[in-house]
């Protein structure tokens, strides 16, 4: 049985310029020791689609979907008080900016206790001790003197370390890292990726790894999934995706990487992600899109089987060429 | 194009923490000795990690503050207090966010304007509007653009009219902060390309701040690569993506992620961080994280060595 399942999975946020549909028809599936990766500009719903499975979202937002289930738990009928027992234990989350996702008023060390106290019913030795063990765990250099130590007192690189020791303390089935490196440099980024994947092969859980670097995602994950404009548009595993991308957004979204220019001008994408009020009709990438047909603008595309990386286009590219181009 | 716009010699800003009534007050040593030169129609790439000096160079290179030692050429003039207005129209700075360097409450065109105002009061207004629409349709954006407010635009866009802004005086050099790292992949290709072909048209030299050594790679000339307020190594492009003397450049090119699922390579560890530049260790400032640091390198302080690639390591490669 799958780890997480989720079907159609959509968000609606009430705007006071009327409904804004986040995250369109999401699907996905986990099973453990999976690593994923979800691409994405901003904007593309990435980060709201997870945080609806975590039931982290405010009021204003209307979740609706065919299947969420994780572990056997249906998330969409599961009552708030069951929800927090499965999130932050079984199912965590690390978040992006690790300066303003610790509390300020309190050590690293309480924060980190906090979690294996609620969730596991340690005692306090077991605690520190436990607390002692994830920062070791993490790399974090005289784990017992940090333990005591402010958010504000560490750089970035620790504090991303802190978060990342809270969300695996107590053992996640599914750890899932929104773009836990954007806020840090290249060297420690370097660590932070090497400590997740280690982190994921000892324990066997899965991860997702939601992020806009290409690089990042080149060099970790599995599976990658391309998300625009809120809906999927793509899954592919994650050589096959770099070498032959079938959504014409994938192809373009890599043709544009400065690594990749063979010339002096790189190649674009024309115009932007469509927001609230000038969503298309069609295909959502079809104003930008290089080999959009009259269909494309005026009939949402299918979403495509298997064997073209479950593509949402009238048009699935495959061709060899077309990628180097 | 043998006369470089922009020459610095041995740059140096010091930023001092007071230490409140009890402690001592500290002293940030946030560049030290940056040389270089830049020739128009060039790009010099600077490089590093946070911390490493690069906006404090940018800051000294636009003379937003004066740095407390060395000195730079800019234009044939020495730059000083006394030439400070003259030669501050000749180099203009892009800052990274385009969503804070842009005033909300000026319209677009007021925006583009307000530089020409400020140097050159006794322009026409039409002379003005007329400039600021010329610089509009330069930097890609339509006349309609003109009379909108910053929050009507998107990030690639707000980017335009700051380079724009930058523009409006005709510089020389253009300074540019980290111009695309708060960009989306399909918007940081646009604007790009739009710098590229400003270059060329307008013969600009570019000082391209950047911790992104893709974008370095494609479109740099020379790079320097800064570690805690030093330059560490000094090469042109291809030298320094070819082979690198500096065992942190080597480090830093490693850490880089390549967009490529079939080249995992090893990478090189660095384990530490970036010490604080409040004390730099003795010795070279990188000896801490490298592995190849031996007595010499903690006690002694490497200097540049001489010729065209240059590096500042003991035992460079």
């Amino acid at each position: 049985m799958a780890l997480l399942e989720v079907r159609n999975l959509s968000v609606d946020f009430e705007t006071t310029s009327g409904r804004f549909r986040a995250v369109d028809g999401f699907d996905l599936t986990l099973d453990p020791g999976d690593i994923t990766a979800v691409v994405g500009e901003s904007g593309s719903g990435k980060s709201v689609a997870f945080l609806a499975m975590m039931g982290l979202l405010p009021w204003t937002a209307t979740i609706t979907s065919d299947v969420m289930k994780f572990d056997g738990n249906d998330l969409r009928s599961i009552t708030p008080r069951s929800r927090r027992q499965i999130i932050g234990k079984d199912m965590s989350m690390i978040f992006q900016e690790p300066m303003t996702s610790l509390n300020p008023c309190y050590t690293v060390g309480f924060q980190i206790k906090e979690a294996l106290r609620i969730h596991l019913g340690m005692d306090r030795k077991a605690r520190h001790a436990r607390a002692i063990e994830l920062f070791e765990q993490v790399g974090i250099p005289a784990p017992e003197t940090r333990l005591s130590t402010f958010p504000h007192q560490m750089s970035g690189g620790m504090n991303q370390r802190v978060m990342i020791a809270m969300a695996i303390a107590c053992k996640p089935k599914m750890l899932i890292a929104d773009e836990p490196t954007t806020a840090l440099d290249v060297t420690i980024q370097a660590q932070i990726l090497e400590l997740l994947t280690s982190l994921q092969e000892e324990t066997g859980m899965a991860l997702v790894l939601i992020t806009h670097d290409m690089g990042v995602v080149a060099e970790t994950a599995q599976q990658v999934s391309v998300q625009y404009a809120g809906q999927k548009c793509e899954q592919q595993e994650v050589t096959a995706l770099f070498e032959r991308p079938h959504h014409p957004y994938t192809a373009a979204l890599l043709a544009a990487l400065p690594e990749r220019a063979t010339t002096k001008h790189l190649p674009t994408i024309p115009g932007v992600v469509p927001g609230q009020f000038d969503r298309p009709k069609g295909c959502m990438f079809a104003p930008r899109c290089s080999i959009a047909t009259e269909l494309c603008h005026t009939t949402p595309p299918p979403v495509g089987g298997a064997e073209i990386g479950f593509a949402r286009c009238h048009t699935p590219i495959n061709l060899k060429a077309e990628e180097e181009a | 194009m043998s006369e470089p716009v922009l020459i610095a010699e041995n740059l140096t800003q010091e930023y001092v923490l007071k230490g409140g009534m009890f402690g001592q007050d500290r002293i940030v040593r946030a560049l030290t000795g940056a040389s270089f030169s830049l020739e128009a129609g060039k790009t010099l790439a600077v490089v590093g990690e946070s911390g490493c000096g690069k906006s404090t160079l940018a800051r000294c290179i636009t003379m937003i503050e004066e740095p407390v030692a060395g000195s730079f050429i800019l234009n044939g003039k020495k730059a000083g207090p006394d030439t400070h207005d003259e030669l501050r129209t000749s180099v203009q700075i892009v800052f990274q966010d385009p969503y804070g360097s842009l005033n909300p409450r000026q319209r677009c065109g007021q925006i583009l304007e307000e530089p020409l105002i400020i140097n050159h009061p006794e322009m026409p207004r039409e002379e003005r509007t007329r400039r600021a629409r010329e610089v509009l349709e330069l930097v890609g954006l339509r006349p309609e653009h003109f009379d909108r407010y910053p929050h009507m635009f998107s990030g690639g866009q707000r980017q335009r009219i700051a380079v724009g802004r930058a523009l409006m005086l005709e510089p020389k050099v253009l300074v540019l902060d980290e111009p695309v790292s708060a960009l989306d992949l399909s918007i940081q290709s646009q604007v790009l390309n739009l710098l590229v072909d400003l270059q060329e048209r307008l013969g600009l030299a570019y000082l391209f701040i950047s911790h992104d050594l893709s974008v370095v790679k494609h479109i740099a000339d020379d790079v320097i690569v800064m570690y805690l307020g030093r330059p560490v190594e000094i090469a042109s492009k291809e030298d320094l993506f070819e082979h690198q003397r500096h065992p942190y450049t080597k480090a830093l090119l490693s850490a880089t992620p390549m967009a490529d699922p079939t080249l995992r390579k090893q990478r090189i560890k660095l384990t530490g961080e970036l010490p604080s530049p409040v004390n730099i260790p003795p010795g070279c400032p990188f000896s801490p994280r490298c592995w190849k640091a031996t007595e010499k390198c903690r006690t002694e302080r490497p200097e540049l060595d001489t010729g065209a690639h240059r590096a500042a390591c003991h035992f460079p490669e």
